[in-house]
């Protein structure tokens, strides 16, 4: 690699890193004024013009708290279990797609950490490392909530990640690589992979939900059940570790979710916007002017898929542990395997759309069950009253 | 065809760095700077404990876990292994073609076969 | 470039596994196996094999250590209750350390380099998971099929391990 290519990448790792974190911290932010909306209240509105500056006063706060630990703790994973929450938050976004190319000095550059081979196994490795911060915090504090906490953490998201991982398996038999450039510019103008694969989406959407322990899989630090879970003894900014890493996880996902199915930077039109561009402002800027409207587009979808995670929070009540655990095995591994079994049988014989079938099916068996729950109650209540 | 080195991964080393750097500098901030700073860190022996909702704990957390979690962690690096199985495949299936598909369907039918003793044996039943 | 980022993952893997086998905590030794299995995948990305190196990471360093993890942590596991291993377990681990040390050495002696070594035939996108695949789904086809009679047999030995045994006591 050259070193001029280098440093470009360097300065857009760095770029990306920032945005994540403000991202994150303003999320926190977005978070507060959503559920302020949907519950018919103002929310944050003190510090500075619609309460912007709440989340920096926030972390400011964090800081000056006691740093606290448990005498029965073990120090040093105690230390290590937010530390590396954070770290594993922080390595996801080098391989996401943030935009196409800019040309520099004539030489093409992709707007993308690195542009790899296994793109996606790059993101699928670092998700499943993202449970050891949370069950060494968990087990370090010595405390039988955390235990609790880390316990059903780590099940749930390693019984998610199966689910996960087969609902991207249909993405890659059409895509035929691992590589998420690849996968994002098969998906040029308005070609979207969430045309072909809805079933697919709808599995990944439910895993990154639960990867992410958002409500209504958040289970681990269910606090009628578990005090905090496993951040129950957590205090300063080791709390604010776990806390901000949940943030930068849900940022992360909501880009990977736009990279597989929602076409990433694609948008429809952009040969011509691109070629209108170059038109009038010349090749280099034009081409590097059209890429950052790709990129604008690409948080366009990011931002989105954020509000849906919050809306999601603030509308749904949280799940029991026994319907997680039969949803993840019993109801999303099954889904997914028939899914890719199709999805197969529709490329091989020539479609793309036979995933469709899938979600016809569903919705059949959904129906037909909820008409036959409906009887049993009516009966039962005819029962009790004679 | 794009050729694919081990030098793409260069940059992954700045991510690396810069992650690490502010993991490590935070830490640093809030565990030894602000509290010698301002002192305020306070011991007390019933404060250093560990707060189970203000019961005064009893032993410690070292304690046995139900089996289903250690069956749960088995069964998912089983599943694990076989969805990495399915990603050359996937990566190679318009190639293979119809027969890759039967390969895959065999393999699926004798896992299915596995998952399907496993639930019937009540092995993912939580109550 | 290269050969001086082999030498600095070849000596933190070697310091890693050092630091495996002589911390005292056993939750130390999972985190320091940890560090070496990603060592190892700085290795395999290295030599551009760049699948082996995620599968590395997936299966090594996020299953199976999720496992040793759930068993260190969640078995009840202290300093004073830990069993005294006997001079018979202690030779048993040195002959079967041993044997895997001869499998390797026998294996690496045989091994022919010559079509690595020869700059004609050099293919540097060999290890790539587009040609790992082919090879894997033609000329390994049996391998493969077997390893799923392996994975029923690894769940209904899973199944019989977790059967319940009366008085247990947990949570």
């Amino acid at each position: 690699m050259e070193l001029s290519v280098f440093i470009v990448k360097s300065i857009i790792i760095l770029a990306v890193f920032g945005v994540s974190l403000l991202i994150a911290t303003y999320s926190t932010w977005a978070e507060r004024k959503i559920a302020a909306f949907l519950q018919d209240r103002p929310g944050p509105n003190r510090a500075g013009i619609f309460g912007l500056l709440q989340p920096i006063a926030d972390a400011g706060k964090m800081f000056f708290k006691e740093d606290f630990i448990p005498r029965q703790a073990n120090k040093w994973l105690f230390i290590a279990g937010p530390s590396l929450a954070m770290l594993t938050a922080c390595m996801t976004s080098a391989v996401v797609p943030f935009g196409d190319t800019v040309l520099v000095n004539g030489a093409e550059v992709t707007v993308q950490g690195i542009d790899i081979n296994i793109g996606i196994l790059y993101v699928f490795g670092v998700v499943s490392l993202g449970v050891y911060g949370v069950m060494i915090g968990g087990w370090a504090s010595n405390n039988k909530f955390s235990l609790l906490g880390a316990i059903r953490a780590a099940s749930q998201n390693i019984s998610y990640e199966l689910a996960m991982g087969l609902s991207i398996i249909a993405i890659l038999m059409m895509s035929g690589s691992l590589s998420l450039r690849t996968i994002v510019e098969q998906q040029h103008g308005m070609n979207w992979n969430i045309f072909f694969q809805p079933v697919g989406f709808i599995i990944f959407l439910t895993c990154a939900f639960a990867e992410c322990n958002r409500t209504p899989f958040d289970l681990p630090e269910c606090e009628t059940e578990l005090i905090g879970g496993y951040h129950t003894e957590y205090s300063s900014m080791k709390l604010g570790f776990y806390l901000f890493a949940e943030y930068i996880n849900m940022f992360v996902s909501s880009a990977v979710i736009a990279v597989l199915y929602f076409g990433g930077y694609n948008y429809p039109g952009m040969d011509w916007v691109r070629e209108s561009l170059i038109g009038g402002l010349g090749l280099n800027w034009g081409h590097n002017l059209a890429t950052l409207v790709g990129t604008m587009v690409f948080f366009g979808k990011i931002f989105f898929f954020i509000f849906f995670f919050m809306w999601v929070r603030w509308t749904l009540p949280r799940f029991r542990y026994d319907q997680l655990m039969n949803l993840g095995w019993k109801g999303l591994i099954p889904l997914a395997i028939l899914n890719v079994v199709l999805t197969g049988a529709g490329l091989l014989a020539g479609t793309r759309l036979l995933s469709w079938v899938l979600i016809l099916g569903v919705v059949l068996v959904a129906t037909i069950q909820a008409g036959t729950a409906r009887k049993r109650t009516v009966a039962a209540g005819r029962l009790s009253k004679v | 065809m794009q050729q694919y080195l081990p030098s793409d991964y260069l940059p992954i080393i700045v991510q690396l760095v810069l992650a690490l750097g502010f993991v490590a500098t935070t830490m640093l901030a809030t565990n030894y700077i602000i509290p010698k700073i301002f002192r305020n860190r306070v011991h007390g022996k019933v404060k250093d404990d560990t707060w189970e909702c203000g019961i005064e704990p009893q032993g410690d957390a070292r304690t046995p876990i139900s089996i289903k979690y250690f069956l749960t962690a088995i069964l998912f690096v089983l599943f694990d292994v076989e969805i990495i199985f399915l990603y050359p495949w996937a990566v190679n299936f318009r190639s293979l073609g119809w027969l890759g598909f039967a390969e895959m369907i065999v393999f699926m039918t004798l896992l299915m076969a596995g998952f399907f003793y496993v639930i019937r044996k009540g092995v993912l039943n939580w109550d | 470039m290269a050969d001086k980022i082999f030498y600095f993952l070849t000596f933190l893997s070697l310091i890693s596994a050092m630091l495996v086998i002589f911390s005292r905590n056993p939750v130390h030794s999972v985190l320091y196996l940890i560090l070496t299995f990603f060592c190892l995948s700085g290795h395999y990305i290295l030599l551009n094999a760049q699948f082996l190196a995620a599968v590395n990471i997936i299966v090594y360093a996020g299953a199976i250590m999720v496992l040793f993890l759930f068993v260190i942590m969640f078995l009840n596991l202290r300093e004073d209750t830990e069993p005294r291993k006997g001079m018979a377990a202690k030779l048993a681990a040195v002959v079967s350390g041993g044997l895997l040390l001869l499998i390797m050495v026998a294996a690496l002696r045989t091994a022919d380099m010559s079509t690595l070594n020869n700059p004609a035939s050099f293919d540097s996108q060999i290890g790539l998971v587009e040609n790992l695949g082919r090879v894997l789904f033609t000329d390994f086809l049996l391998p493969f099929e077997l390893a799923s009679v392996l994975f029923l047999v690894a769940m209904v030995g899973a199944v019989m391990l977790g059967k319940r045994e009366a008085g247990e006591r947990n949570f």
